[in-house]
């Protein structure tokens, strides 16, 4: 038994599940922002972005030393791939929160109004969806991960609805133009946000199955 | 060139020990395939029953069948010719001490009567060469004795022996397990280059080496050949649980 090496993996894990924590939190904490317009929270989400770069780079460090050290095979080789790839995404994550705190601030400058477009829903399907992958990562529940690759297509649909509606406000009323257009960005990175969370999930399935099921609707 | 080997409800025994059960597959010619798998689960008896060295222990005994090319070693050919057919090294170099290097590669020659000086000589260089130590002791080859060479000197010149007798297979039975790293990466090199004229069989401990150097992997365990698939597979998603407990190093 290679007690010491699957002790490390176990760490590695409980390491990608503290920066999932934080790349969660910081998604929650920009719409909260985006809601309720306080850029108090904002700045949470700024000074949170260092510590999730500092934590991707310990994880990959963490990877690599196992990489070159331990030669992993198999489901073990597997997991640790796919936890450098997740690990890109949550980081990645991480910076949508950024993007969209950078965003509100930026809509502070103008008047509060109503959008036609429902940000705090797409926000929760997206966040939803990375909830959802990474519990699939916990339990190593392939079946869990499927489900969150069908829920992308909804995400997709909810960011084509935005753009053309607030495209149309645009032409309609071109005064609210710059609140239109952050809004526009905002849904843009929560749809982003969809698209890590789908290959979180692509990652656990190859993990747990061996299976490589990226990009296969584009094969069809 | 390399023949593909067939085996066919191979079972082996030590007197009452029965250490090889119903093993099935092909190797393929001219590929190089590994066998891993625990200390004593019965690939070191699986490599011997290949050139049937397993019968010369007097308490040990095989059946089934093992085709190598169109010949069925245990029906249609003696031992002596299947051992000419098919060369073997074994972990540790074993040298003839009192041999010179040149005596040592063309022993099996000898052995089976050539005496022609220019033909020995031609094998002594071919042989060599093939092994990649030509360079390194063409100048010493009468004179100095096969044992005064390094470990891994010593090896390469019992591939060349193994080589000189013009095999069709060559199995190998941990090469490099006694060697440092800059030895066994030779080894893993020539194996590379050797199975384009020979088919290959490779026992090792070691997976990393299977995955670099073999084609197509078998896994065996209690004298069982659990799972036998290409070395890509096996190291990245075995079919079988007791496969990927064995190499994700999750047994016992």
């Amino acid at each position: 038994m290679r007690v010491k090496f699957h002790q490390s993996l176990d760490e590695l894990k409980e390491k990608l599940l503290v920066m999932a924590g934080m790349a969660e939190q910081a998604i929650q904490r920009s719409i909260e922002a985006y809601r309720t317009r306080d850029l108090s929270i904002c700045e949470l989400v700024f000074r949170a972005e260092p510590s999730i770069n500092r934590l991707e780079r310990e994880i990959d460090q963490m990877a690599l030393d196992l990489l070159a050290m331990e030669q992993p095979m198999a489901i073990d080789l597997r997991f640790i791939l796919s936890v450098i790839r997740i690990n890109a995404d949550l980081e990645r994550v991480g910076d949508q929160a950024v993007n969209i705190a950078v965003r509100v601030r930026e809509m502070g400058a103008f008047a509060n109004i109503d959008l036609p477009v429902d940000i705090p829903k797409l926000a929760s399907l997206s966040s939803a969806m990375v909830r959802k992958s990474l519990q699939a990562f916990i339990e190593g529940d392939a079946e869990l991960a499927e489900s969150v690759l069908r829920l992308d297509d909804e995400v997709d649909e909810m960011n084509d609805s935005a753009f053309y509606a607030l495209s149309t406000l645009i032409k309609e009323k071109p005064e609210l133009t710059p609140q239109s257009l952050n809004a526009l960005i905002i849904a843009r990175n929560l749809e982003r946000v969809g698209d890590h969370a789908t290959n979180i999930a692509e990652d656990v399935i190859f993990w747990v199955r061996g299976a490589d099921v990226r990009h296969s609707n584009n094969a069809l | 060139m390399g023949v593909g080997i067939l085996v066919e409800d191979l079972n082996a025994w030590y007197g009452t020990t029965h250490t090889l059960q119903d093993i099935n597959l092909h190797i393929p010619a001219n590929h190089a395939t590994a066998l891993i798998g625990p200390s004593g689960c019965g690939k070191s008896t699986f490599v011997r029953c290949l050139n049937r060295m397993h019968e010369t222990n007097p308490i040990a005994r095989a059946t089934g069948v093992v085709k190598m090319g169109e010949i069925d070693i245990y029906n249609d050919a003696s031992p002596v010719e299947i051992r000419r057919r098919v060369g073997m090294v074994f972990q540790r170099p074993n040298p003839f001490p009192t041999m010179s290097i040149y005596d040592n590669v063309v022993s099996g020659l000898k052995l089976n009567g050539f005496r022609n000086r220019r033909i020995l000589d031609e094998t002594v260089e071919r042989s060599l060469k093939q092994a990649a130590l030509w360079e390194e002791v063409k100048d010493d080859l009468k004179k100095k004795s096969g044992a005064s060479l390094s470990g891994g000197q010593q090896q390469r010149m019992c591939i060349a022996r193994a080589l000189a007798v013009d095999p069709e297979v060559l199995l190998m039975d941990e090469p490099a397990s006694a060697l440092d790293p800059v030895s066994t990466s030779k080894i893993e090199d020539l194996i590379f280059q050797l199975k384009s004229q020979y088919t290959i069989v490779i026992v090792t401990h070691n997976m990393q080496q299977a995955a670099r150097v073999a084609e197509n992997t078998g896994f065996f365990l209690n004298g069982k050949m659990v799972e036998f698939d290409s070395t890509h597979k096996i190291f990245t998603n075995p079919r079988d649980k007791r496969t990927e407990d064995y190499i994700t190093g999750r047994f016992g």
